[in-house]
């Protein structure tokens, strides 16, 4: 039984198009993210789905039934806003219980709900306050816990931990985590940030200009992503695309990579990783995406990594972060960035030798910017 | 509040000296006139002629305050003003509130539920701030006539909640479009519809603009005059109108002591609310305009 269907779901504002066409499902109990740049329709779809914004066309459909042209209370949601818009004359107890009385619950059930939600969210000692003398990750953990008073069939989290400082954010996110682990809740989560969509989703669906460009696990995500938006948006920092022109044939293609100054550098591409579409590209420039941490140091005795193509490289900065040294190579027309291990001596302005796991790189078409291999 | 950072010279000292006198005097010469009229309404009539305008009452009598209330001859009738005290009181406190009441739903609903020309409704409304009374006086009495109200209390209040309405809009409008609209929508998630929205969510953090309201279109509906003689009859004359009738009543001599009299008992409740909750007023009008 799919908890949430969107069904080609488009939304027009004043002849722009918002949304379009959109699908997903997701199953009860999972947790998805809605991941893109501000102004990619990932809120407007949150809106769509709570029922605060009328849709073009399409259908919405909550736990098997068809909710399109029902409003917000009917479809059985609870939201968490960015704002997280606790009624302000209102208590942490009002606050957490409106819903509840506003559902005609008994006083008995929704005094004892109010107990059970503040001692989930520890925020037992805060109910008789105020949201003005509250902190923002008390409000925070109040706002959850008006989402969590009522059982519904989703939750909706807008950008929930976007206003709180970044110590806090990491808490949070792992507070979020645990108790979706522990309730086994249904979440539609929008976020424009990367790492929380990573750590926090079973299903990531990346939006652009009102499309879902990719809709999968995080790791289908991120290790096999559709096409260049999707790769450089998730992981940070970001991946590396390297122009080069593809060489060969099927049963040996080779990527030559040429940059000012250098000798030019030959990769061969993988046997077990050819695809048919790499076919019409030889000859052509197309696109190769390596991930920072698909470089490696030569000394494999530090890196721990003994296959990969070697490549040298003069190291223009090093950026030590403590976990692990960032460093910015000139490749191909431009630098790239290449994440190693703490432990490698870097002196910027020389050589360094480097491995390229070419069993984890991707490949672009460069005109349609479309996942080649 | 004196911010700047300077040594304290003599010079300083009676610069600022002299500054204060100066503010002082404002002062004195702007309440000039309310010192002359409670001197006067004090004053026996005998003492009125001869003295000078600024002299203190020589034996002090509240005679004339009863007489305004209570004797004093407004035209036929000579039965004081008390009445009509009543008459502007049995009018302004239902123009008011119900003035208030429509505005703060039309700002909630220009705001948190916008439709489509909601922007243009709006903008239609501000036009009634700015239509002079005397415009409306003959249409506002044919309509008052078709709805048999007219010469009435309940036509009086009616005419000040329509003329009023376009500043009350105005005023929750504004306030309201400040308050954050996902709260609206959390409101809604939770189940809660338009009118319980508004009385519980919205209503509870709208005292500083009730109170801008209040004093606005109390001032206002007070100090009436245009309608108030327009619209009335004698049994339902607001105070002003009253006032004006004594004041303008010619038979004897003019009896300055029960004027003034008169015209602070006139004057006085919107003094008073003003007095009250004048900080507010202030604090009301400004909210919004830095966060809390």
């Amino acid at each position: 039984m799919s908890a949430l269907e969107i069904r080609s779901v488009r939304k027009e504002f004043g002849g722009e198009r918002v949304l379009k066409d959109v699908s997903l499902a997701i199953e009860s109990g999972e947790f998805l993210i809605l991941v893109g740049p501000s102004g990619c329709g990932k809120s407007t779809l949150m809106n769509a789905i709570a029922g605060l914004e009328p849709v073009t066309s399409g259908e919405i459909h909550i736990a098997d039934e068809d909710v399109t042209w029902r409003t917000p209370a009917e479809r059985d949601i609870a939201m968490v806003f960015q704002s997280y818009a606790l009624y302000p004359s209102m208590t942490v107890r009002g606050n957490i219980s409106f819903g509840l009385e506003m559902r005609k619950v008994p006083k008995a059930e929704r005094e004892a709900t109010v107990e059970r939600v503040a001692d989930l969210l520890q925020i037992s000692h805060l109910l008789e306050r105020k949201p003005s003398q509250l902190s923002g990750g008390q409000r925070q953990r109040v706002a959850m816990g008006r989402a969590l008073a009522r059982e519904p069939k989703v939750y909706l989290f807008d950008e929930p931990l976007s206003n709180l400082d970044a110590k806090l954010r990491v808490d949070m996110r792992t507070e979020i985590k645990k108790l979706h682990q522990r309730l086994g809740t249904t979440i539609v989560y929008v976020t424009h940030d990367q790492i929380e969509a990573m750590t926090l989703a079973d299903r990531i669906a990346v939006m652009r200009d009102g499309n879902i460009l990719q809709l999968g696990t995080p790791d289908e995500v991120y290790n096999d992503p559709v096409d260049i938006f999707v790769a450089g948006f998730m992981g940070s920092p970001s991946m590396n695309f390297i122009t080069a022109s593809l060489e060969g044939g099927a049963g040996g293609y080779r990527l030559r990579i040429v940059t000012a100054g250098e000798e030019a550098l030959v990769l061969p591409w993988p046997v077990s990783r050819e695809t048919p579409a790499m076919a019409e590209q030889v000859g052509r420039s197309i696109i190769l995406g390596l991930r920072p941490e698909h470089f490696s140091e030569e000394d494999s005795r530090l890196s721990g990594m003994d296959e990969g193509t070697p490549v040298s490289a003069r190291v223009s900065v090093a950026e030590p972060t403590g976990a692990d040294i960032l460093l910015r190579l000139p490749l191909g027309d431009g630098e790239v960035t290449a994440r190693v291990g703490p432990k490698c001596t870097v002196v910027p302005g020389e050589r360094l030798g480097l491995r390229v796991d070419m069993g984890r790189a991707v490949l672009f078409d460069s005109q349609t910017e479309q996942r080649l291999a | 509040m004196d911010n700047v950072i300077r040594r304290r010279t003599p010079a300083a000292r009676l610069g600022r000296m002299a500054v204060y006198a100066v503010l002082l005097l404002a002062a004195l010469f702007y309440l000039l006139p309310l010192v002359v009229m409670l001197i006067t309404s004090f004053k026996p009539l005998q003492e009125i002629s001869p003295g000078t305008l600024l002299s203190l009452p020589q034996s002090p009598t509240v005679e004339p305050w009863v007489k305004a209330w209570g004797e004093a001859c407004t035209g036929m009738r000579c039965e004081g003003i008390g009445g009509y005290f009543f008459n502007s009181i049995a009018i302004v406190v239902p123009a008011v509130l119900i003035s208030t009441a429509v505005g703060a739903l039309n700002g909630y609903a220009l705001t948190k539920w916008r439709f489509k020309g909601s922007e243009l409704l709006f903008a239609l409304m501000l036009f009634g701030c700015f239509i002079p009374f005397q415009v409306v006086l003959l249409p506002m009495a044919q309509t008052l006539g078709w709805l048999g109200l007219s010469s009435s209390r309940a036509g009086l209040i009616l005419v000040h909640v329509i003329f009023g309405i376009a500043f009350t809009t105005l005023f929750f409008r504004n306030f309201y479009v400040a308050v954050p609209t996902e709260l609206v929508s959390a409101a809604k998630i939770d189940g809660a519809g338009f009118f319980r929205i508004f009385w519980r969510i919205l209503l509870p953090v709208s005292a500083p603009i009730i109170v801008v309201s209040v004093i606005w279109q109390f001032t206002q509906i007070w100090n009436d005059f245009l309608f108030g003689v327009a619209f009335s009859a004698h049994n339902t004359q607001p105070v002003t109108v009253a006032l004006n009738n004594l004041v303008n009543t010619s038979t004897g001599t003019r009896e300055y002591n029960v004027d003034m009299a008169a015209a602070m008992i006139a004057a006085l409740p919107t003094l008073v609310v003003y007095v009250l909750a004048g900080k507010y007023f202030v604090r009301g009008l400004t909210a919004g305009s830095v966060k809390g």
